[in-house]
């Protein structure tokens, strides 16, 4: 009986999550049009009350559902950052979804369905749950981007997004099969014990595996599994856009733990050499095609490829360090990114987007405040010291340096080097250049812009001590080699 | 050992004062400029005491501090200075309050932000003379990329984005090897980014060749010497003043210090294997560059030519293994921090009357302006190395330590003094001397106060180093003997 208790416990931030949008969904139908906060605000409520429910949670280990669920200190560092970063998501939102007409109770749920997928991602200990998980997030994520209807950028990028995300939850899903066939389990822990019977050349877990990558890569935006990345970027509201390339972010990191380290990790000469293909595919292709962009949603689009190329170093490290600086790699990617899409959110208003790059030119003049924290934050993406960007490319290289890669290492400090580039130009047109006449940037100080600015300086600041978040990191990866 | 604070105050005091000035913000120029000068005069007096209560007998790192900063990858927050570290932190500190009142007037437009700009750097060039800890020591070495990019792209010349981005991205790309090098020796020294723990790492040849080479390229790029320091006359055309000032004199010795603190200590197998090649390209840059110099119509490029022949002196110095010629090197780099430091000030001088910096577009300067001219008379023999200034100093005890070591080089070096004779005098003459060539030079208006100021500061420091060397010297020789000792035995594990 007791249990039977501890099962519904453990799963407690899932229950209220799911709880909660169902709630908002049925609000928001009754009392949406007179009260037009009351979605956000319910779901900010959520956020917090799931955030209790963890940080309550934190320690305790254990399965629950028979193996379908798993809680350990991966767990609960995940999800509370995932929750971080819909919070901030939220937050910054209200004033472009109110410019645009779309202020509705529908992209909140949607939202608090995505994160529900991430977090049974994040804490699912079976084959069937990770896929659950996942899908629940990509439907909401299809529906997201295409959300924005009289846009037909944004509904041309949701049908992408849908069609390539569709192949590659096939590919996914393929290879979860060819893993069930071998071991006839479902359960990742049945899994990894089964495998150790299984000869390391044998063509079938071969194929299993590539699949699977195959599948991660493409939630990852690893190149070349990256086509979809710019054109949905660039395409779906900048609302999605933030979202897109935050919380999920960190859902797709936990389909490397939860399948690759928790299940296939006796493979890990397997799927390590595809990581250094990924890898080098996407410093490559992320940091040079970046120079070319002019759109800021496109060319962030593209860093990102060169960032998660970055934090598979880590993964292809292996190690329980590198893998916890990969780790690393991702909270500091999901923060930055927070704050850059959070820039262009707040620059933009009514009929005006702020995206092409010459939008910001002379922003240091009219926005000193403004230009500073985009100046942070394109360093920090650059990975310049002061700045935690940089520690989150030291992290990774030194895990890729011990696992005796020096070789990728020295390709990656010099990608490094060209993206620092493009990351510059930024900064060259607002500080350098001068403003154009009809550029119409207008800050309006409020809540969200608050928030930006403690984003940005949070770049700073944990630059300068970036020892308590990279410990937290480091312990939510301890022991789960 | 006490325990003390005084070089995370050296670091902070100018860093959180910058933020403070920023924070005055730039319609109350005036307030932000007082307020500057404040900050840097008290972080002057913050490094006061660490000369006041150095200990000449040791070379042990003095004033240390050590808290644990990022656990989860074993890096400290561990500071401490030896005799060659120490007049580095002075003479930024010294130069820092020079810059600021150099540059009262002639900045106008964001006035808080170029002086928050140059306290932050200060803080941040003060840190790298501290750092004990690897990653420490390359925060420090490239956060100082971030204001220096701003200052020479905010408020330089007109081809200031191309020469600033240059600026960055040829020091970012030099500087990133040597973060795989550091992390490299991380994993060969127990699982320590401490300096001194590289020190005593032992390491195979090939590895130090090849760690040598990464570090090599940071620190060459920095100095900059020939072949990578074309990024140097375009940043110095188009920074401000103050910017070429505190490039030229601290940025600069950054480099140089790099190959005493990390190249010599930590692969000395690899520092005698390659010690052909930099004493070669020490010799060009003290030939060849030299006479580049000559040709330039530009003063300032003139002069950020003659930095990089200067700076050939201090690596040829350097890499002859020998106590007097390293410890010319460092007198070098401090007279060089001096003289150069003056030569860009007169320089902003004149443009700031004149707007070009055209040698032609001068000519007799001397008659409307003599105390500018004597006193450039003197930063002028200082850069030629005439003994009674500091510029003699250091480099007759090159020459002298190399003599012994390698005549032939040393000779081809003493042939730099005569080029270095030429290019400085000869623009001397055009620009000083003569009829006045131009109308505009006759309204020229001698040296106000503030000027006046920084220039016989300047003047007095290249006088007392050039005269009285001894208690400069007093200082680093513990700590030179220390490092000549510990180039000289083997790392190569038996």
């Amino acid at each position: 009986m007791n249990s039977f208790l501890t099962h519904w416990i453990f799963a407690l931030p899932e229950i209220w999550v799911l709880t909660m949008a169902c709630v908002v969904l049925l609000a928001d139908l009754y009392w949406g049009e007179r009260l037009r906060d009351l979605a956000s605000v319910l779901t900010m409520l959520t956020l917090v009350g799931a955030t209790v429910l963890t940080i309550f949670e934190m320690g305790q280990r254990g399965t629950a559902f028979a193996g379908l669920f798993v809680l350990d200190s991966f767990t609960n560092v995940a999800e509370l950052f995932s929750y971080l970063a819909v919070l901030v998501v939220v937050l910054y939102s209200k004033r472009y979804l109110v410019d645009r007409g779309i202020y509705r109770g529908e992209v909140f749920v949607l939202l608090l369905f995505a994160l529900l997928g991430i977090m049974v991602m994040v804490s699912g200990g079976n084959l069937l749950s990770v896929y659950l998980g996942l899908e629940l997030l990509a439907l909401s994520q299809y529906a997201l981007v295409a959300f924005y209807r009289d846009s037909v950028v944004a509904t041309e990028a949701g049908l992408k997004y849908f069609v390539l995300g569709a192949l590659a939850s096939g590919l996914l899903l393929y290879g979860m099969s060819l893993l069930y066939g071998l071991t006839g389990t479902l359960d990742v822990r049945n899994i990894a014990g089964a495998l150790v019977n299984v000869a390391a050349g044998n063509l079938v877990l071969v194929f299993a595996i590539v699949f699977v990558v195959a599948g991660i890569a493409f939630k990852l935006g690893a190149a070349p599994f990256h086509m979809w990345l710019p054109d949905v970027y660039q395409g779906a509201p900048t609302v999605v856009t933030t979202f897109l390339a935050s919380a999920p972010k960190i859902g797709a990191f936990a389909l490397v733990i939860r399948l690759l380290v928790d299940g296939g990790y006796g493979m890990l000469e397997s799927w390590q050499q595809i990581f250094v293909a990924l890898s080098l595919a996407s410093l490559v292709i992320g940091n040079v095609i970046a120079i070319a962009q002019q759109n800021i949603k496109r060319m962030l689009a593209y860093s990102t490829v060169g960032h998660v190329g970055f934090l598979s170093l880590g993964i292809v490290a292996g190690t329980e360090a590198g893998l916890a600086s990969a780790f690393f790699y991702t909270v500091v990617y999901v923060l930055m990114s927070l704050a850059g899409f959070g820039m262009i959110l707040l620059l933009s208003r009514a009929g005006f987007e702020a995206e092409r790059i010459d939008d910001f030119k002379g922003l240091a003049q009219r926005k000193p405040w403004y230009a500073f924290l985009m100046l942070i934050i394109m360093f920090s993406m650059a990975g310049v010291p002061p700045t935690v960007g940089f520690y989150a490319k030291l992290a990774v290289f030194q895990a890729v340096i011990s696992a005796g890669y020096v070789w990728l290492a020295v390709i990656g400090v010099l990608l490094a080097v060209i993206g620092a580039f493009y990351y510059l130009r930024v900064v060259k047109v607002m500080y350098f250049d001068k403003a154009d006449a009809e550029a119409g940037i207008i800050v309006r100080d409020d809540l969200a812009s608050t928030v930006l600015s403690i984003n940005s300086l949070a770049l700073l600041m944990l630059g300068i001590l970036p020892g308590p978040l990279m410990a937290f990191c480091f312990y939510a990866m301890r022991g789960m080699m | 050992m006490t325990y003390s604070t005084l070089l995370s105050d050296a670091i902070w005091t100018p860093i959180l004062g910058g933020l403070l000035v920023l924070a005055v913000g730039d319609r109350r120029a005036g307030a932000a400029r007082w307020l500057a000068l404040l900050v840097s005069l008290v972080t002057f007096a913050v490094t006061i005491p660490l000369f006041t209560g150095f200990d000449t007998h040791t070379a042990a790192m003095q004033f240390s501090e050590r808290v644990a900063w990022i656990p989860a990858l074993n890096i400290f927050y561990h500071l401490g200075i030896d005799g060659i570290s120490l007049w580095f932190i002075l003479l930024t500190s010294f130069l820092t309050v020079l810059v600021i009142i150099g540059s009262w007037r002639n900045v106008q437009e964001r006035v808080a932000q170029f002086m928050a700009a140059f306290l932050i750097m200060e803080g941040m060039m003060i840190g790298v003379f501290c750092a004990l800890d690897a990653i420490l020591f390359y925060v420090f070495w490239e956060g100082m990329l971030i204001p220096m990019f701003l200052i020479i792209g905010v408020w330089g010349g007109p081809r200031r984005v191309y020469a600033t981005i240059k600026f960055f991205l040829y020091t970012f790309l030099g500087s990133v090897l040597m973060l795989v090098a550091l992390l490299y020796l991380y994993f060969h020294s127990g699982d320590s980014f401490s300096l001194l723990a590289f020190q005593k790492t032992p390491l195979g040849m090939t590895a130090q060749i090849l760690i040598f080479l990464a570090l090599f390229l940071a620190f060459a790029v920095k100095i900059p010497m020939w072949p990578v320091h074309t990024w140097l006359p375009d940043a110095h055309v188009e920074a401000p003043t103050g910017g070429s000032v505190i490039l030229a004199a601290v940025m600069l010795k950054m480099g140089a210090y790099g190959f005493l603190r990390l190249s010599l200590p930590i692969v000395p197998d690899a520092s005698h294997r390659l010690a052909w090649l930099m004493v070669a390209l020490s010799l060009i840059a003290i030939i060849y560059v030299a006479l580049v110099a000559i040709v330039q119509e530009d003063m300032k490029k003139l002069i950020a030519y003659s930095s990089v022949a200067h700076m050939g002196f201090v690596t040829l110095g350097f890499f002859m293994f020998d106590g007097v010629a390293i410890e010319g090197g460092i007198i070098q780099m401090l007279s060089h921090g001096f003289i150069s430091a003056a030569m860009f000030f007169c320089v902003g001088v004149l443009y700031d009357r004149m707007h070009t910096r055209n040698i032609k577009a001068y000519g007799g300067v001397v008659n409307v302006m003599p105390i500018f001219a004597a006193l450039m008379m003197l930063f002028a023999m200082g850069n030629v190395g005439l003994p009674g200034t500091s510029g003699f100093v250091g480099e007759f005890m090159v020459v002298l330590g190399t003599y012994q070591v390698s005549p032939w080089a040393a000779i081809l070096a003493a042939t730099g003094l005569i080029t270095g004779a030429s290019y400085t005098l000869w623009l001397f003459k055009r620009v000083i001397f003569g009829g006045i060539a131009h109308p505009e030079v006759a309204g020229l208006k001698d040296l106000d106060g503030r000027e006046m100021f920084v220039l016989g500061a300047l003047a007095a420091s290249t006088l007392l180093l050039g005269l009285w060397p001894a208690p400069f010297l007093d200082i680093v020789h513990s700590s030179v003997q220390h490092l000549v000792t510990q180039v000289s035995l083997s790392k190569i594990p038996v």
